[in-house]
């Protein structure tokens, strides 16, 4: 079953559920270092493993850079 | 006789640097190097979308005991300052936010007016709001009486090293408003900042001024030193301007000359 997001402005389509978590490291992108938003909510971190992702589903995946 | 610090407070945290450093231009290994340099307390970022491949974060570059200062830019209203601000106090675990609300991407002149909303939205949740402003007093009014921590007026625009263009504009906000207004945008040089301190600022911010330098580390030392002196000059009251004559430094008899006195 594949699941189609929009991640970070882009189309993904995700080979079964996929949680958080799992996202996090199919990307590379370390959970202390980032914060999740689904649906415009955000994931609170003690919920990635649990928060699977839904058809549908817009996901945006943040952290900070150098800024003034 | 004991030295009271000159301190200055946000939010409750009081801080003894006055040099807020920005983040942004600089290779990651210099970072460190240049935030122990300004003796800086606090450092800002920005938020965006986060790269995938495990590569090294800013937030591994700067030391453990500095403040982090999220900012909102790429906010271009109140709503967007406001989403951004939640997602940066999940990373940051702080309440400390600048606020950076910019509709024009020419000149990134700040929004006043949605700026004015996103402070008070975000000081009824408890945020530490730092508003970066255009120097008008009646927005500054209704900022710190939204619940601002302090005002954050520009002295001229962002990455443009100008200096203090607006600096009759800032003196009064440091004359009327009774909050820490830290300079922010703008100062290209020490003695810049220099100036805005000695003007009665709370603090100055610098990011370009310093990322873009020949010797970074060395130029984030001289504004440290900089700020440190226009701070010292404004606490020990600078002398008063003579307009119509001069006035000797020594006094006028015992000249050694027998000749007649001059009229």
């Amino acid at each position: 079953m594949r699941v189609k997001i929009r991640l970070n402005g882009q189309t993904r389509e995700l080979d079964g559920s996929v949680t958080v978590s799992g996202l996090l490291a199919s990307g590379g992108y370390r959970p202390e270092r980032v914060a999740v938003e689904i649906n415009l909510a955000i994931i609170p971190k003690t919920a990635y493993d649990s928060t699977e992702l839904s058809e549908g589903d817009v996901v945006e995946i943040v952290s900070f850079m150098g800024g003034g | 006789m004991d030295q009271k610090k000159d301190t200055f407070t946000l939010g409750g945290h009081e801080f003894t640097s006055r040099f807020i450093l920005g983040s942004g231009k600089y290779s990651l290994d210099l970072i460190k190097a240049c935030v122990e340099n300004a003796g800086a307390e606090i450092v800002t970022m920005a938020l965006r979308r986060a790269n995938e491949g495990g590569l090294a974060n800013i937030l591994d570059y700067i030391p453990d005991n500095v403040t982090m200062l999220p900012n909102t830019s790429g906010a271009r209203n109140a709503d967007e300052a406001i989403r951004i601000a939640h997602l940066s106090r999940e990373i940051s675990g702080s309440d400390f936010i600048k606020i950076e609300i910019m509709r024009d991407t020419k000149y990134l002149l700040p929004d006043n007016y949605e700026t004015i909303k996103a402070v008070d939205a975000l000081a009824k949740e408890g945020f530490v709001v730092m508003p970066y402003m255009y120097p008008d007093l009646n927005c500054a009014r209704d900022m710190r009486d939204a619940g601002a921590a302090c005002i954050m007026p520009l002295g001229a625009p962002i990455g443009t090293n100008k200096g203090l263009a607006t600096k009759e504009f800032i003196k009064i906000l440091i004359r009327e408003i009774d909050l820490p207004i830290i300079v922010d945008a703008g100062i290209g040089r020490p003695s810049q900042a220099c100036e805005a301190m000695e003007m009665g600022a709370a603090a100055v911010m610098a990011n370009t001024a310093v990322a873009t330098a020949g010797n970074i580390q060395m130029m984030a030392e001289a504004f440290k030193k900089a700020i440190e002196a226009g701070r010292l000059a404004y606490l020990a009251g600078p002398g008063r301007v003579r307009e119509d004559r001069a006035e000797a430094s020594s006094p006028l008899t015992g000249f050694l000359r027998d000749d007649e006195k001059e009229a």
